[in-house]
C-alpha cells in the first residue's frame, strides 16, 4: 500500500472525527454538563465537606437553669467545644438536624451534679463520639479527676489526605464514566432515529470507522475535562497529583477509551432516545452508588466487595486515587488497567457486532 | 430482452415480507443504463421496499437482484462506490454546515467530485457556509441530492426526491437531476407525483400493492388508457358506469368516491350524447369537468383509487 492510499483510507476516520467534535462544541448544553457541571459539583462538595478544624464540636446543655449553668461552667475553658444551653426539645432538634453533636442532660434540680448526667449522641457519626469523650473527659476533669498519664498531641492535616483529595479523583472517574456514556449513547442513538446511520450504510464508509471516531473524539475531550477538573482542584483547593502527569494521562485514556466502548454497546441497538436514557441508567446507577466516587467503598460489606472492584468505574477512581494521592507509579495500577481494559475490549468488540444501522 | 450490460439495474421475482405483511410482491425489473425510470405508485405500495432492496440495505426474500452487473454480497464497498443514494427521511446534522456535510460524505469515498464543484452543481454557493439547521425545505433536499452526487455516481437511487416541496423547490431539483443525466448518469427514483414522473422518467413503473400493473414511457402509458380527455360526471339519480359506458367516443368509464369518470376519446361527441341521456333518466347534473388525460387517470382507471391520499 503507498503511503497515499494509506492516507485515503484514514481520511474517512479524521473526517468523522472531526464532525463529531463539532457537533459537540457547538451544543451548548454538552459542553456545560462535561466541563462547569463536575467544576460546580467539586466546589459544592469542597465546600460541604471542607476539613474542620476539632474546635467546632457543638455541645447542647439541656437542663434546669441552675443545673445547665453549672455544666457550662465546668466545660468552659475546654479546649474545641463550644457550648449552648436550650430547652430539651431544642437540642433534641439541633441534634437531629446535625447542628449540635451531643448533648448533655442533667436530671438534677440543683446545680450539684450529684445524680449524674446523660450524654445523647449519635454513635454511627464520628463527631458525635469524639464530642461525648470530649465533654465527659473536660467534666472529670473540671470536678477533679487527675490525669496520670502525660501526653503529647502532634496535629498531621497533609494534602493529600482531605476528603477534597478523596473526591477529585472521584469526580474525573465519574465524569469520564458520564460523557463516555451520554455522550456517545445520545449522539448515536439520535443519528440513528435520524435515518443518518442507515445513510452512512448505503456509502463505502467502513463501519468500524464510524465506531472508531467516537473513540478519538473521546480521547480529545478526555484531556479537557480532566484538565479542567484537575486543574480546579488544585487551584481552588490545592488538590496535588503526587503521581506523574504521564501516569494520570495513561489511566484517564483507559477510563475515557473503556467508557467509550460501554457508550457504544448501550447504543447499539435502541431506536429511541427514551430507550437509550433508560440502559444508561441502568449501567450507570451501580457505579455511582458503589464505586466510591463520592465516598470509599470500602464501607459496603466484604462480600459484595470483589464485585465492585470489578466495575469499570471502580478501577478507575482507585487507579485515579493511587496515581494523583498515594503518588503510586503507572506499573502500579495494572490490575485496575486490566479490568478497564477488559470492559473496553469487549463492549467495544460487542458493539461493532449487534450494532444496528437501519 | 435487453443485453445484461446494458442493464444498470435488473431484478426479477423480487419478494419482500415484513412477517405475514407482503410489502413487494413478486417484481421483475429492468432499468437500462443512462435512462431515468421510475416506480410510480400510492403511499405504501411497496415502492421504497423496492429501492432499499436494491440499494442494499434489505435482503430480499426471494429473487435476483443485480446492481450494475453485481450481485449484493460479494464486494459491497466495490458498489457502494459507484452508488449515489437519496433516503427518504435522513436528517443530516443540524449543527454542521453545508460545506462540512458535503465534505464528510466526500471522504468516504475513494474517487469522486471536488466538494466546491458539488455545491455549486446543487445551487447552494450562497449557503456554503449556513448550517444546515437554517436551510429550507428544498435547500436540504437540494443538499441530500449533495451528498448522492459527491461520488459522481453512475447510478442514482432518490426515494421521493421532491416530496414536501413547494412547486419552485421542486423545479429546482428536477433542474439538478437534468444537469446529472445529461453526463450519462442512471436515476432510478420514487415518486407518488404523477407530473413528476412524466417529466423526469423515460419509462414508468406503476406499482399498487407490491405489484407492477403497468410499465411503460409515460406517453404509452397515457396512451394505453384509449383516451385523450378524462370527463368527471356527478349527477343525481340512478346513472351506472354501465349506463355511460355505451356512450360514443367514451372507452371506459370507473366508479370513484360517487362520481364517474369517463375516458373519452372524442369529447365533441360525447358531451351531447351525454347530456341528453342524464336528461332522459332524469338525473340532473351536479358537476362536470374535463381535462387531458394523465398517469393518475391511467392509476385510477386500473385501481379505481386515487393516487394520492393527501
Amino acid at each position: 500500500m503507498t503511503d497515499g492510499a494509506r492516507f485515503r483510507r484514514l481520511r474517512p476516520l479524521a473526517e468523522l472525527t472531526r464532525v463529531r467534535m463539532l457537533e459537540f462544541i457547538r451544543e451548548p448544553e454538552a459542553v456545560f454538563w462535561v466541563f462547569v457541571f463536575p467544576v460546580l459539583l467539586a466546589v459544592a462538595l469542597g465546600i460541604a465537606f471542607r476539613a474542620r478544624p476539632v474546635s467546632s464540636l457543638d455541645v447542647a446543655v439541656a437542663a434546669e437553669p441552675a443545673a445547665a449553668q453549672r455544666v457550662e461552667g465546668l466545660l468552659r475553658g475546654a479546649h474545641g467545644l463550644r457550648v449552648h444551653v436550650m430547652t430539651a426539645a431544642d437540642a433534641d432538634h439541633a441534634l437531629r438536624s446535625g447542628r449540635v453533636d451531643v448533648v448533655v442532660e442533667a436530671t438534677d434540680m440543683t446545680g450539684d451534679l450529684r445524680q449524674g448526667v446523660t450524654y445523647r449522641y449519635d454513635p454511627t457519626r464520628a463527631e458525635g463520639r469524639a464530642a461525648q469523650l470530649a465533654v465527659d473527659a473536660a467534666l472529670e476533669k473540671a470536678l477533679g479527676r487527675t490525669d496520670v498519664l502525660e501526653a503529647h498531641e502532634e496535629w498531621v492535616s497533609r494534602h493529600g489526605s482531605r476528603y477534597i483529595d478523596f473526591l477529585i479523583p472521584g469526580l474525573v472517574g465519574l465524569n469520564l464514566m458520564g460523557s463516555g456514556l451520554w455522550g456517545l449513547g445520545f449522539a448515536v442513538v439520535s443519528a440513528r432515529t435520524r435515518k443518518l446511520l442507515k445513510r452512512f450504510a448505503v456509502t463505502p464508509m467502513y463501519r468500524s470507522h464510524y465506531l472508531l471516531s467516537f473513540m478519538l473524539s473521546r480521547l480529545l475531550f478526555m484531556v479537557l475535562e480532566v484538565a479542567a477538573i484537575v486543574g480546579f482542584g488544585w487551584a481552588a483547593f490545592g488538590v496535588r497529583v503526587n503521581g506523574s502527569f504521564a501516569a494520570l494521562g495513561v489511566v484517564s485514556l483507559a477510563g475515557a477509551m473503556t467508557f467509550a466502548g460501554i457508550g457504544l454497546l448501550v447504543a447499539a441497538r435502541p431506536k429511541t432516545i427514551e430507550g437509550v436514557s433508560g440502559w444508561m441508567n441502568l449501567v450507570m446507577l451501580p457505579m455511582w452508588l458503589l464505586s466510591g466516587s463520592f465516598f470509599s467503598y470500602e464501607r459496603f460489606p466484604q462480600i459484595v466487595q470483589p464485585v465492585i472492584r470489578a466495575l469499570p468505574l471502580t478501577a478507575l477512581n482507585d487507579a485515579l486515587r493511587m496515581i494523583m494521592n498515594a503518588g503510586s507509579p503507572l506499573a502500579a495500577t495494572w490490575s485496575q488497567l486490566a479490568v478497564m481494559a477488559a470492559w473496553g475490549i469487549v463492549s467495544f468488540a460487542l458493539a461493532l457486532r449487534i450494532f444496528r444501522w437501519t | 430482452m435487453i443485453e445484461r450490460s446494458n442493464l444498470a439495474v435488473s431484478c426479477r421475482g423480487l419478494v419482500k415480507r415484513y412477517g405475514k405483511l407482503v410489502a413487494v410482491a413478486g417484481i421483475d425489473l429492468e432499468v437500462r443504463r443512462g435512462e431515468c425510470f421510475g416506480l410510480l405508485g400510492p403511499n405504501g405500495a411497496g415502492k421504497t421496499t423496492t429501492l432499499e432492496v436494491l440499494e442494499g440495505l434489505l435482503a430480499a426474500d426471494e429473487g435476483m437482484v443485480e446492481v450494475l452487473g453485481t450481485e449484493w454480497g460479494g464486494d459491497d464497498r466495490a458498489l457502494r462506490e459507484r452508488l449515489g443514494v437519496q433516503l427518504q427521511e435522513t436528517q443530516l446534522s443540524d449543527k454542521l454546515t453545508v460545506r462540512e456535510t458535503i465534505r464528510l460524505f466526500r471522504s468516504f469515498y475513494v474517487r469522486g467530485r471536488r466538494v466546491d464543484e458539488v455545491i455549486r452543481l446543487v445551487e447552494l454557493d450562497a449557503k456554503a457556509a449556513a448550517r444546515v439547521g437554517k436551510l429550507s425545505g428544498g435547500q436540504r433536499q437540494r443538499l441530500a441530492l449533495a451528498c448522492a452526487l459527491v461520488c459522481n455516481p453512475e447510478l442514482l437511487f432518490l426515494d421521493e426526491p421532491t416530496t414536501g416541496l413547494d412547486p419552485q423547490a421542486r423545479l429546482s431539483v428536477w433542474r439538478i437531476l437534468e444537469r446529472y443525466r445529461e453526463t450519462g448518469g442512471t436515476v432510478l427514483l420514487t415518486t407518488h407525483y404523477m407530473e413528476e414522473a412524466a417529466r423526469l422518467c423515460d419509462r414508468v413503473a406503476i406499482i399498487d400493492h407490491g405489484h407492477i400493473i403497468a410499465l411503460g414511457s409515460p406517453v404509452e402509458l397515457v396512451a394505453s388508457l384509449g383516451a385523450e380527455q378524462v370527463v368527471e360526471v356527478q349527477a343525481r339519480g340512478e346513472v351506472t358506469p354501465e349506463t355511460l359506458a355505451g356512450l360514443p367516443g367514451v372507452s371506459g368509464v370507473t366508479a370513484v368516491d360517487g362520481s364517474l369518470r369517463l375516458n373519452v376519446r372524442e369529447i365533441g361527441t360525447l358531451l351531447p350524447a351525454l347530456l341528453s341521456e342524464l336528461e332522459r333518466r332524469h338525473a340532473p347534473l351536479e358537476k362536470l369537468t374535463t381535462h387531458e388525460a394523465t398517469l393518475e387517470d391511467l392509476f385510477v382507471h386500473l385501481t379505481g383509487r386515487e393516487l394520492r391520499d393527501d
